[in-house]
C-alpha cells in the first residue's frame, strides 16, 4: 500500500483543499465529519457560497427583461456563465447550452422535446441496465405514450455493460440511445466514446447522462461527439436547482418546447405564439439566476484545482479504499468494473445497509444506504440495497481509515 | 443521538438474528403486506383471531428488512399473542407515539411492556418508519385492507 501511495503522489494538497470547504470542519456526534456521500451531492467551497451571497447582496436583479442598469449587469453575469459552461465542456457555442433544474429535468426535456416528435409507435429507445431512475422513467413514459419499445443493454456480473449485446440492440428502429457516463450505484465508467460511434454508424443520436462524471473527469462534447450531455450543478460543487443540457444545434432547432410561458417566446397573441430560438426556447420563466452565478463559481473552482490533480488523487482514494474494504470479513463489493470512478457500493450478507448507515453515522461518517434510485441494478445483483461510499478530492485517507474502523465496529455489533 | 447502543440493544440484535414467529400462517383469518418503498423493506403479517372472543390466537410474519424493522416485527408478534383486537390497536397507537417521542414509557402509563426497548428510536427520525412498519401492517391486516400498506402514503 505504501508503494501505491508513492506511485499516485499528486500535487493536490488535500488540507488546503479542505480549508476551502467550511462544512467539513464540523463534528457529528462528537466525531469529525467524514462526508462520503459525494455521489449524492457535493459540498460547496467558500468561493461558491461567497459569490452567491455577494450576488444577492450587491448585484441581484432579473435577467433578459429589465432596461435598468442592475438588470443589464445581472444579464451579463448570467450570460457569462453560459459561455463558461460551453468552454468547460468544449461546446461549439453557448447557444447549445440550456439551463435546466438538473440532470433529471435535462433528460425529461429531451424525452419530451425530442422524443415526442421523433419517436413513434414501433420505434425503439435504448438505455442500459445500470441507469438511474431519472434515465429510465422518462423514456418508459415516452414509450408507453407512443407505443414504442424500451430496450435495455445488459450488464455483466462485474457491472460492465455488454457492448456486443449493445451493438445487436441498435437497429433501424432505434431512435435514440440514452446512457450514463458513470453509474451512480456501481461506479462503472462506461465506454461512451465507442458507444456513441456505434450508434452514429446507424445515424442514431446519443444522450449522455453526465451526472456522475463531470465532477471526476474533463468532458469534451465535441471529442465525444455526443448529441446531448446532461449534468447537475450540485454534484460538481455548485448550488442545487440548476443544471445543464448541452445539445447539438440541429437537435435544439428540431425539438419542441417542454414548458411554455414567459421568456421563451418571440411573440404572443391570443391566436398564435412564435417561440424564441434555442436556448431560450427551452427556458420558460424567470431562471435560477443566483444558482447560475454559483455554478459559474463552481466551474472556476474546479478549473483552479485542475482535473489533472483531481483524477489521480481520486483514483488513489478508490484504490486505497477498495483494498482496505476487502479486508473486512463478510464485506462484498457490488460493481467491480475495470474502469471505475471513486464510488464503492458494498453489502454484508446478514447486515442491512440501513443499520450500517446508522451505526457509521454514530461515528460521524456519512454514507448512503439504499437502492440509490437504481432498483433494477439492485434486482440484477440480487441485493435489496447497498451501502455506498463515494469520494471527492476533499476526502482523505484518514477518512477511509475511519470508515474501515467503523465497519469493523458494525460487524462487532452484529456478530 | 449519543450512543448507538440505545438503538441497537441486545434484545433487538437477538430478535434480528433469530426472529420469532417468522413463517407463513396458512390458516390466517387476517393478512396484510407492508412496504417501505424508500428502502425496500417488506413484511407480511398473518393473524388468526379466535372466532368466539376475537383474541389473537396466532400471529406470524415474513419478509426482509433492516435489524430495526425485523426485530420490531418479531417482538410485536411475541407481545400480541393472546391480546384482544382492541388491545392490539391500542398498543399500535402507543408504540407509534413512543417512537415519535409523544409518549415516554418511563414516566407515562402504557401497555407496551418490553416493547419499550424501542424508545431509543425516537432519537433517529429516519428510522421511525423501520420500527413502525410491522405495526402499520398489523393495523392494515386488522382492517382487512386489500392494497399493500406503504410507509409513504
Amino acid at each position: 500500500m505504501v508503494t501505491l501511495m508513492e506511485k499516485t503522489a499528486t500535487h493536490l494538497d488535500v488540507e488546503r483543499i479542505r480549508a476551502d470547504f467550511p462544512i467539513l470542519k464540523q463534528k457529528i456526534h462528537g466525531h469529525p465529519l467524514a462526508y462520503l456521500d459525494n455521489a449524492a451531492t457535493t459540498q460547496k467551497p467558500l468561493s461558491v457560497i461567497e459569490r452567491m451571497t455577494d450576488f444577492y447582496m450587491n448585484e441581484y436583479a432579473t435577467v433578459r427583461r429589465g432596461v435598468y442598469e442592475m438588470s443589464a449587469r445581472a444579464t451579463i453575469a448570467y450570460d457569462e456563465v453560459r459561455e463558461k459552461v460551453a468552454r468547460f465542456i468544449n461546446a461549439p457555442s453557448s447557444s447549445e447550452i440550456v439551463f435546466v433544474r438538473g440532470t433529471t429535468e435535462a433528460i425529461n426535456l429531451v424525452a419530451s422535446g425530442y422524443g415526442r416528435p421523433f419517436v413513434q409507435a414501433g420505434d425503439e429507445v435504448v438505455i442500459s441496465a445500470i441507469e438511474h431512475h431519472a434515465n429510465i422513467v422518462p423514456w418508459q413514459q415516452l414509450c408507453q405514450e407512443k407505443g414504442a419499445v424500451l430496450k435495455v443493454i445488459p450488464v455483466n456480473d462485474d457491472g460492465e455493460l455488454d457492448i456486443e449485446a449493445y451493438q445487436a440492440l441498435l437497429t433501424d428502429k432505434t431512435r435514440i440511445v440514452s446512457v450514463n457516463h458513470i453509474s451512480n450505484s456501481l461506479g462503472t465508467i462506461n465506454p461512451i466514446k465507442a458507444m456513441i460511434d456505434m450508434a452514429h454508424q446507424r445515424g442514431i443520436p446519443v444522450l449522455i447522462d453526465g451526472a456522475q462524471s463531470i465532477q471526476h473527469m474533463p468532458i469534451d462534447v465535441q471529442a465525444l461527439d455526443c448529441d446531448f450531455f446532461a449534468f447537475s450543478s450540485h454534484k460538481i460543487y455548485g448550488p442545487t436547482g440548476i443544471g445543464v443540457l448541452y445539445a447539438k444545434r440541429q437537435h435544439l432547432n428540431a425539438m419542441v418546447p417542454y414548458q411554455t410561458g414567459g421568456d421563451m417566446i418571440e411573440s404572443v397573441t391570443f391566436e398564435k405564439t412564435t417561440f424564441a430560438k434555442a436556448p431560450n426556447k427551452f427556458e420558460a420563466g424567470t431562471p435560477a439566476i443566483a444558482e447560475v452565478i454559483g455554478l459559474g463559481a463552481a466551474l472556476d473552482y474546479i478549473n483552479a484545482v485542475g482535473y489533472e490533480n483531481i483524477q489521480p488523487y481520486e483514483h488513489h482514494l478508490l484504490t486505497y479504499a477498495t483494498q482496505a474494504l476487502l479486508q473486512i470479513e463478510g464485506l462484498r463489493i457490488i460493481g467491480n468494473a475495470r474502469e471505475k470512478a471513486s464510488v464503492i457500493s458494498f453489502v454484508f450478507d446478514d447486515i442491512h445497509p440501513h443499520d450500517v448507515g446508522t451505526l457509521l453515522d454514530s461515528r460521524g461518517i456519512a454514507v448512503r444506504a439504499g437502492h440509490h434510485c437504481t432498483q433494477p441494478v439492485m434486482e440484477r445483483f440480487h441485493v435489496p440495497a447497498t451501502t455506498r461510499a463515494s469520494f471527492s478530492f476533499y476526502n482523505t485517507q484518514q477518512e477511509i481509515d475511519a470508515l474501515v474502523d467503523g465497519l469493523r465496529m458494525v460487524t462487532q455489533v452484529f456478530r | 443521538m449519543a450512543d448507538q447502543n440505545e438503538l441497537y440493544q441486545q434484545v433487538i440484535l437477538e430478535h434480528n438474528k433469530k426472529p420469532r414467529n417468522f413463517s407463513v400462517l396458512e390458516e390466517a383469518s387476517h393478512y396484510a403486506l407492508g412496504k417501505n418503498p424508500l428502502c425496500g423493506d417488506q413484511f407480511a403479517v398473518y393473524l388468526k383471531l379466535n372466532e368466539d372472543n376475537g383474541t389473537i390466537e396466532e400471529i406470524r410474519f415474513q419478509g426482509s428488512g433492516c435489524a430495526i424493522s425485523k426485530a420490531s416485527a418479531s417482538l410485536m408478534t411475541v407481545n400480541l399473542k393472546g391480546k384482544s383486537e382492541e388491545e392490539a390497536r391500542l398498543m399500535k397507537d402507543e408504540f407509534q407515539k413512543m417512537v415519535t417521542g409523544q409518549l415516554d414509557p418511563d414516566t407515562e402509563p402504557h401497555h407496551l411492556g418490553r416493547l419499550s426497548i424501542f424508545q431509543g428510536v425516537k432519537q433517529y427520525p429516519v428510522r421511525v418508519k423501520c420500527a413502525s412498519l410491522a405495526w402499520h401492517t398489523l393495523e392494515a391486516a386488522l382492517n382487512k385492507e386489500q392494497e399493500a400498506v406503504s410507509t409513504e402514503s
